[in-house]
């Protein structure tokens, strides 16, 4: 369990232990005022239905073995307990309740902090450990706590709990130069292979399992388990994207017939060469995308899922999400700057009930992804700016968590590395059991057992190692020829990457461990987090390790990149792994896929009828998708840096939404504005359709806040169910279409792009639960003035509200269905506006002469959601005489896409028509009266407004 | 004028080491980051410098509470050294995660426990200066400083703070809003010397105007920049 914050050379636990065992101290610490842990608990009951579970105490529990002094333990106590806060207690408690700790070989950082301690005060330990321990009121029966433990406390994932006092127990066992086992393959027959590929959990597909089993029978060998696992981590959905490089055979659509499409990465990839865009200067290859809007200075976007494990243990899940994509940052060179996420979760109020088995409800995987993503995010240092959060029934069992990074650098060469001659350098955490076979993992289907099988594949984040890889690697960018960060697949995927042309030969028993006992294999698939793989020329070694031990992050050696074109992997000096890596990267098979494209309905354009307009208003702004995310913003911290100029809640009180955010450091004139798009359900009805709104939606959602449209980067994220399903395969595809029919539209290419599949559950009744087809896209955007933004809140009574973009009756997939219920005919989805790109050029020109006072985008709810947005934000009212329609549902709530409410003052209006031309409304205008005047449609206060859209529960 | 030697003690995982440093520079010092390992190992460093922060973040991960093992290294490694630099009139300034290490070390009164709402809070609160302090940061500054809080353990516990105040020692009270629970809407206080001040809040995020929540709407402005807590550490230790 090293933890490189602490640094403790003579680890007790790498080394075996030897009988006798020392004495084992605890000490029980109880907070003097109320716990907040505990009101969680109590609250957290409640809102699962437990009802009211009276009153609750959490204490920390700190485990110290050795032959300790009671002088010495006075002292510790003296360091460990503050008295204006706390107190503590040596003695074991006599009273009842559960105690929990984490699950042996689990990451316990704060039991480093203790041995730390005992160091620093000179008092010899032999190990340490934590725990926590929750007493419950009389009123609750054991089996009562058990219940209330397990649903809302402790994950038995990573945790282990008992009524009364628990005993740690630290990871046993001694290092084995492990030799790797012969897989018997080569004649293998097919229902042979199935077997091994099932007994292993390596995914791999049947035409693939041949590939291999034909490759070594070439060889006259059979391959070991590191060189299976290896291929198979490889050749992963998560690692390959075999779907997105798939040859597919594509039947139906609007066309009809049959058609062989162009792989879809491909597509991407041409669609982005097509555009040319000058400020592009890497898209699809490496960690990230990179583009320079300003010269001298480069930035690095990505965006990652991070959807399996944050369903089965959300904490850890998310918060590694976090770390590994600032890690993929890292990993291209660039220094990170800013964090977005986007989160999707099953309705917060399901009932129990409904809950299916092995799922936790979502109540409980939202607060603990909140926390993961705050966890991370707030200790490595960065503000948690832009991001979504979207409830729906069909995310009960795979919630989705996308995560984003932005990174910036001086613009230099890319690296060109590694070489032949170059060594390979590991930096960072130490390996242990963590997140073994990840890759493969996370492109499998999820059942009622995943949580049980899948526990080795949770990771456990460090944020302040990852933090220490940041402050050891930002600037030491001409010491490395190649870096990339270990993500799935650890080290096989990493090194296996980088050695793709060159060759490489390593030694795992150079590799830190955390604990003795891991196999070779283990060592080498091993996702412990917090690592980066550099490759550095012989000369620069020392440079390296001297930055790394500076900083307080570890850095080995170990191995070299050989020009043998082979992966070379030992154990004790012995080779267990011996691979050709032009076959590990073109050995596999290309993926024949079959689509059936959907057939969505375009012409039958259906209104609705809203009896009452004023209680749709506020009944869409308490809609969870739609009112405030205030409680979960506020938990990120947004200022750190000091570059955020937009922020994701602003106006009059700080509590109305965003479009989009910018950032631009104090000293800096421009800026980078960052827009989400995502709207599952326009998918569910015309995915075509859909992918082109999101990417219209990121792209406004920057030129709302002062972004220049003519210079936008985007990202795409697909969280997708089974493509092996045609019809699912055929959704992706027209998404695919939709992007890149966006792109050249709006000009703006895509650099980088993950996709996210088999997000699936198989109940225990069989049924497959898919997730809707969810694609989230980013736009980075450059902001020529950063003193200059644009929000949505409402400046000043008296001044001017129009309407860019025209207003179509496209209900599918509205938020209005959604308070008010889906008719039998639903419509059409909201089509794309061929007339948007150029609104977005005028309207950036009436920005940059400064005649625009707010400006707010309209998308979920409608028009009236937008402009009822404004008025809250700005605590101002509105009275409005025209309409963007004539059919009033459709002029309110329809959700076309392409549309802003800018406010202009009076005296500025004939400067801002003559850029815009006819290409706007006017509306009417702001009113300092306090209420929002809509034609055919009830007064309602701007209070009212307010307090609908922040009444929307705790998120 | 010679620029102000000034000093940023970083843990691992103090991460508004970089904005404070942006702070001090506006204001005519020369701020260096320095790691407390390397301070520890050379101690005798402490004395080149003028004024000393200890900047906000997550040291050791927070692990044990927050600040507390930082504090354990400037007490055990630093002690004197720390102690010297304050005797000599020197400023110090801990900012969150530094305020909590200040406590802890002993260094201000005092204690900083849990939110009281339980949960990491970042949002722009507004200052008032205590008149009476004797706190040498906020001394002549009468107009509120706004600037936000990013904290999960900022709330202020002190068995007296009637006379804590009487003594001078607090510094700083939230408006209004009281965010986290601090007991008499403390959110900063200063030793008795009153050249030792610890906040939660973050001043070094305000130090332009642009950086204000509603600054394009007449919000903050020069006098109510977090930079002013800067601009009077710096001209107190230029006069020493």
């Amino acid at each position: 369990m090293a933890n490189y914050l602490f640094k403790c050379p003579d680890h007790p636990d790498r080394v075996p232990r030897v009988a006798p065992v020392a004495p084992r101290h605890r000490l029980t610490i109880h907070s003097n005022d109320a716990d907040p842990r505990a009101a969680a608990i109590t609250e957290g009951a409640a809102q699962l239905g437990m009802g009211d579970i009276g009153t609750v105490a959490v204490a920390d529990i700190i485990f110290v073995d050795g032959d300790i002094t009671a002088e010495d333990l006075d002292r510790l106590h003296g360091v460990l307990v503050d008295p204006l806060l706390q107190h503590g207690n040596w003695d074991p408690p006599t009273a009842s309740g559960v105690e929990i700790t984490l699950q042996p070989g689990v990451t316990d950082s704060d039991a480093d902090a203790v041995r730390h301690t005992a160091e620093r005060l000179g008092v010899a330990i032999d190990a340490a450990a934590t725990g926590t321990r929750i007493e419950f009121g009389d009123a609750v029966t054991p089996e009562r706590a058990d219940e209330i433990v397990a649903r809302l406390v402790a994950n038995p994932i990573i945790e282990r709990w008992t009524h009364g006092c628990i005993e740690p127990i630290h990871p046993e066992g001694r290092d084995v130069a492990g030799a790797a086992t012969v897989i018997a393959l080569r004649d293998a027959d097919e229902e042979t292979l199935h077997e091994i590929n099932a007994e292993r959990a390596l995914y791999l597909d049947p035409q693939e399992l041949v590939a291999i089993r034909d490759h070594f029978a070439s060889l006259g060998r059979d391959p070991t388990d590191l060189e299976l696992e290896t291929l198979a981590q490889t050749w992963s959905e998560h690692c390959a994207h075999k779907t997105f490089r798939a040859a597919i055979h594509a039947t139906g659509g609007p066309e009809g017939g049959e058609v062989d499409i162009m792989p879809l990465m491909q597509q991407l990839r041409v669609c982005t060469e097509t555009i040319d865009a000058e400020y592009v200067r890497s898209a699809f290859v490496g960690n990230a995308g990179v583009i320079e809007f300003s010269k001298g200075t480069t930035i690095a976007l990505k965006a990652e899922t991070h959807n399996h494990p944050s369903a089965v243990e959300p904490f850890g899940g998310a918060n590694t999400g976090v770390g590994g994509v600032i890690r993929d940052v890292l990993g291209i060179a660039h220094k990170p700057i800013a964090i977005t996420d986007i989160l999707c979760f099953g309705p917060a109020d399901l009932p129990l009930a409904d809950l299916p088995d092995g799922s936790l409800h979502p109540l409980r995987i939202r607060e603990g992804v909140v926390a993961g993503v705050a966890d991370y995010g707030n200790k490595i240092g960065l503000p948690t700016v832009a991001g979504a959060i979207l409830y729906d029934r069909a995310y009960t069992t795979n919630p989705l968590v996308f995560a984003g990074c932005i990174g910036t650098a001086a613009t230099r060469p890319l690296h060109e590395g590694p070489r032949a001659g170059d060594r390979i350098i590991v930096i960072g955490g130490a390996t242990g059991r963590d997140g073994i076979r990840g890759a493969t993992f996370s492109s499998a289907t999820m059942d009622a057992s995943t949580g049980e099988v899948a526990g080795a594949s949770v990771q456990i984040g460090a944020p302040i190692v990852e933090k220490l890889l940041i402050d050891a690697l930002v600037g030491a960018e001409d010491l490395y020829s190649a870096i990339t960060d270990c993500g799935a697949g650890g080290l096989s995927s990493a090194v296996g990457e980088m050695a793709e042309g060159v060759g490489a030969d390593v030694e795992l028993d150079l590799v830190p461990r955390k604990y003795p006992g891991l196999q070779p294999w283990e060592v080498w698939l091993s996702e412990a987090q917090e690592r980066m793989v550099v490759a550095v020329p012989p000369r620069n070694v020392s440079a390296i390790i001297n930055r790394c031990a500076r900083v307080g992050v570890d850095a080995a050696e170990i191995g070299a990149f050989t020009g043998d074109e082979v992966l070379t992997v030992r154990s004790g000096g012995e080779p267990v792994a011996q691979l050709d890596t032009a076959f590990l990267h073109d050995g596999r098979p290309q993926r024949q896929m079959r689509a059936e494209l959907p057939d969505p309905n375009r012409i039958e354009r259906l209104s609705r009828t809203v009896a009452d307009p004023a209680e749709a208003i506020l009944k869409l702004l308490a809609h969870p998708n739609i009112a405030s995310k205030a409680a979960t913003i506020h938990r990120y911290d947004h200022e750190i840096l000091g570059s955020t100029v937009v922020r994701p809640l602003i106006g009059a009180a700080s509590d109305g939404p965003a479009d989009g955010v910018v950032l631009a450091p104090p000293a800096v004139g421009a800026g980078l504005a960052i827009g989400i798009g995502v709207n599952p359900w326009y998918g569910l009805h015309d995915p075509e359709a859909m992918a082109y709104a999101v990417v219209d939606e990121a792209i406004r959602n920057v030129v709302a806040v002062g972004a220049d449209p003519d210079r936008v980067a985007l990202l795409d994220n697909f969280s997708w169910g089974d493509p092996r399903r045609p019809s699912t395969l055929g959704e992706l595809a027209a998404a695919v279409e939709g992007c890149c029919a966006a792109a050249y539209v709006y000009d703006a290419p895509f650099v980088s792009g993950k996709d996210s599949l088999n997000n699936e559950y198989v109940g225990t009744d069989g049924e497959r639960h898919a997730v809707p087809p969810t694609l989230v896209i980013t736009a980075v955007a450059h902001v020529p003035d950063a003193d200059r933004c644009v929000t949505p809140d409402l400046a000043a009574a008296g001044n001017v509200l129009m309407l860019i973009g025209s207003t179509e009756i496209e209900f599918a997939g509205s938020h209005l269905d959604k308070v008010l219920g889906e008719p039998a005919g639903v419509g059409v989805a909201p089509a794309p506006d061929p007339d948007a790109p150029e609104h977005y050029r005028l309207l950036h020109a009436a920005m940059q002469a400064g005649l625009v006072q707010s400006c707010h985008d309209v998308s979920e709810g409608g028009f009236a959601v937008a402009l009822a947005e404004m008025c809250l934000a700005g605590r101002l009212g509105a009275t409005i005489e025209t309409l963007g329609h004539d059919d009033l549902a459709a002029a309110l709530f329809s959700e076309s896409i392409g549309r802003l409410i800018v406010e202009i003052e009076p005296r500025s209006v004939t400067a801002f028509e003559r850029i815009m031309g006819d290409e706007c409304l006017r509306l009417g205008e702001v009113n300092d009266a306090g209420i929002l005047w809509l034609p055919g449609v009830k007064p309602i206060l701007v209070a009212d407004l307010a307090d609908a859209f922040n009444s929307g529960g705790p998120m | 004028m010679s620029q102000v030697p000034a000093i940023i003690i970083a843990g691992p995982g103090t991460n508004r080491d970089a904005d404070v440093r942006d702070a001090l520079e506006l204001v005519g010092a020369d701020a260096r980051i320095v790691l407390a390992s390397e301070l520890i190992e050379r101690p005798r460093l402490l004395g080149d410098y003028r004024l000393a922060v200890v900047a906000g973040g997550f040291s050791y991960a927070d692990s044990l509470g927050a600040g507390r093992m930082l504090a354990l290294d400037l007490v055990v490694g630093l002690g004197e050294e720390m102690r010297a630099f304050v005797a000599a009139g020197r400023p110090v300034i801990g900012i969150c995660n530094g305020f909590q290490v200040l406590t802890r070390a002993r260094l201000l009164p005092g204690a900083l426990g849990h939110n009281a709402q339980g949960r990491f809070d970042c949002r722009w609160v507004v200052l008032d200066p205590v008149p009476r302090s004797t706190s040498i940061w906020t001394k002549g500054i009468e107009d509120p400083i706004h600037c936000p809080i990013a904290h999960g353990e900022g709330r202020y516990v002190h068995p007296d703070p009637e006379s804590l105040a009487a003594a001078g020692q607090v510094a700083l009270r939230y408006r209004s809003t009281n965010p986290n629970g601090s007991v008499a809407d403390i959110a900063g206080v200063c030793d008795p010397s009153g050249v030792v001040l610890g906040l939660m809040p973050h001043p070094e995020n305000h130090i332009v105007a642009r950086q204000h929540p509603r600054h394009c709407r007449g919000g903050g402005g020069p006098a109510h920049l977090g930079l002013r807590l800067f601009e009077n550490g710096v001209r107190h230790a230029k006069e020493l």
